[in-house]
């Protein structure tokens, strides 16, 4: 199982174990990873599962839709690295993942 | 009310959840279903209920087994002729659902809403005043139903005049999810009227140039669906947009005259507001049941269930399933409700959920802001309705903050 490592906005960081096929949204809300509220459960529509992809990891992630991007939007703080963590699926290419959390969804 | 008897392994729970008793108070008729076992079996209507939180969600995760097409309420239109043509959105499934669904939700994701913020906040702030004003006011008639008719049907583009069938129309729908009862045809009296008004508010002539009705007609230019298809967009959304809204915020402003001490903690932190609204929902579940049709014969918990068979999910008795929820009939706005299974769940989750939390945003950060306490001032009227749960009455006393 893949391993991802969560980064708050203080620095305190998280570590989950996640099943590879499950999205990165899922891996942060089934371990109450403090930071990522996903208030539509990945249906693409609220932009409150944003994080930040490690600049280290961005090569390896597969990039966002264009149904993502525009939600990107919406976002407070959109940056380069932005991405929506419901759109991510984890896989075991991705051990290792980093990433950062915003620090509000709103 | 019997469980001892079993049908094809699954426990008999003979209960009309469409009955007066059980809308009134369901409560009790939940936690009977969901403690009689996973899946259950309703001799009434011949259905499968499901009333636990993991088996509701395994089957709206499922659509291929368990399939919108044939109906979304009680009706199998594969036996039965539809009361109208069937939603192309609700009751449709992929490959067709994609291709609808995708319209409607990059019309309805909060990136798109954000236009409409300002407005919605204007309006939800002279909303406030009159009923500051007044400081004794009806929650449903002076507050959860002026608020919506306010701000939707001018998004969606609908001329100001007969916006007054809007009600009745959604009112039509929600109880034409059940069964043909009294309800159903109190609710169907003016149905030729309100239907005509409806499907000609759905023509791309009626309505306005910039608001979500012109944008599906849009995709319709840009050929992504048909003009007719396009037209029965308008109609999901002028049939689930409104009511629904409505219900929600009743269910707000009821949870909180009912907890006074939940009000206090998200004046102290308004940050918790939306996190409330979610709980909101969990708690009350203004969307209370939904249905799926078997396309194949399946199990579920070890129970077979054939072919061409009506499941009945009750979505409010998963939002306070014990096994998923802690102390699940506690209304706690600091709970983690997200998760739940108001707004559904899986391919068919509510594409307008977004326009429904931004209402209720509003709404709710001008009270906080202002109201420093919402007391009952006299007994709440229920709003019975075969699948929405909500009140038409709700009387209330707001206190200014200082
Ligand atoms: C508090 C308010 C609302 C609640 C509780 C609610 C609840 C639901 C639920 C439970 C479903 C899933 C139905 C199923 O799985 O068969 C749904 C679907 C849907 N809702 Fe909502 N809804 C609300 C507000 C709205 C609003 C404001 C709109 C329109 C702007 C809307 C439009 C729709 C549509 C078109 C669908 C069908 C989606 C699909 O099949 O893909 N709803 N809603
Ligand atoms: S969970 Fe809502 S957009 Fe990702």
């Amino acid at each position: 199982m893949p391993i991802v490592t969560f980064l708050n906005s203080d620095g305190s960081a998280h570590n989950v174990d996640a099943p590879a096929g499950s999205s990165l949204m899922e891996a942060a809300v089934d371990n109450l990873i403090p930071g990522i509220l996903a208030e539509c459960g990945g249906a693409c529509a609220c932009a409150t599962c944003h994080c930040y992809v490690d600049e280290q990891w961005l090569g390896k992630v597969a990039v966002a839709g264009e149904e993502e991007n525009q939600l990107l939007s919406a976002v407070l703080d959109q940056r380069s690295n932005s991405r929506l963590s419901c759109q991510i699926n984890l896989s075991e290419e991705l051990d290792g993942l980093v990433v950062h959390l915003p620090e509000s969804q709103y | 009310m019997q469980t001892e008897a079993h049908y094809q392994g699954a426990p008999i729970l003979d209960v009309d959840p469409f009955s007066t008793e059980f809308l009134t108070d369901p409560y009790p008729f939940h936690e009977q279903l969901r403690e009689a076992g996973p899946v259950v079996w309703i001799p009434k209507y011949k259905v499968w209920a499901m009333a636990r939180y993991e088996e509701v969600r395994h089957v709206l995760d499922d659509w291929e087994t368990f399939c919108s097409s044939a109906g979304g309420g009680l009706s199998n239109f594969n036996q039965e002729k539809p009361w109208r043509p069937p939603s192309i959105i609700l009751e449709a499934d992929p490959p067709m659902h994609n291709r609808t669904r995708g319209v409607l939700a990059p019309l309805l994701n909060r990136a798109a809403l954000n236009k409409l913020r300002e407005g919605f906040d204007e309006k939800a702030k002279l909303l406030v005043d009159s009923a500051l004003a007044r400081q004794e006011v009806d929650g449903v008639k002076d507050i959860a139903e002026v608020f919506p008719l306010q701000v939707f049907p001018d998004a969606v583009g609908l001329q100001k005049e007969g916006r007054e069938n809007l009600l009745p129309y959604a009112n039509m729908a929600f109880n034409a999810f059940g069964p043909r009862n009294e309800l159903f045809e109190e609710a169907f009296k003016e149905a030729e009227k309100v239907t005509d008004w409806i499907m000609n508010q759905c023509r791309r002539e009626a309505l306005s140039e910039d608001g979500f009705g012109a944008q599906i007609y849009a995709a319709a230019d840009a050929g992504e669906i048909s003009e007719q298809e396009a037209g029965m967009l308008v109609r999901s959304l002028l049939t689930a947009g409104l009511d629904t809204t409505m219900y929600g915020i009743t269910s707000a402003l009821y949870s909180f005259a009912s907890f006074p001490e939940q009000w206090s903690l998200i004046r102290e932190n308004p940050a918790l507001l939306r996190p409330a609204f979610e709980e909101v929902v969990r708690f009350q579940s203004p969307v209370q049941t939904f249905f799926r049709t078997t396309t194949c014969k399946t199990q579920v918990a070890g129970v077979p269930i054939d072919a061409d068979q009506k499941v009945l999910l009750f979505l409010g008795a998963a939002n306070r399933d014990p096994r998923r929820w802690e102390a699940p009939d506690t209304f706690d706005v600091r709970r983690r409700a997200v998760g739940h299974v108001g707004f559904g769940h899986g391919i068919h989750v509510c594409v307008g959920q977004m326009v429904a939390r931004l209402e209720a945003e509003s709404v709710l950060t001008e009270l906080v802001k202002r109201v420093e306490r919402i007391e009952l001032n006299g007994e709440p009227v229920r709003r019975l309705n075969n699948t929405l749960r909500g009140l038409s009455s709700l009387p209330l006393k707001l206190y200014a903050a200082d």
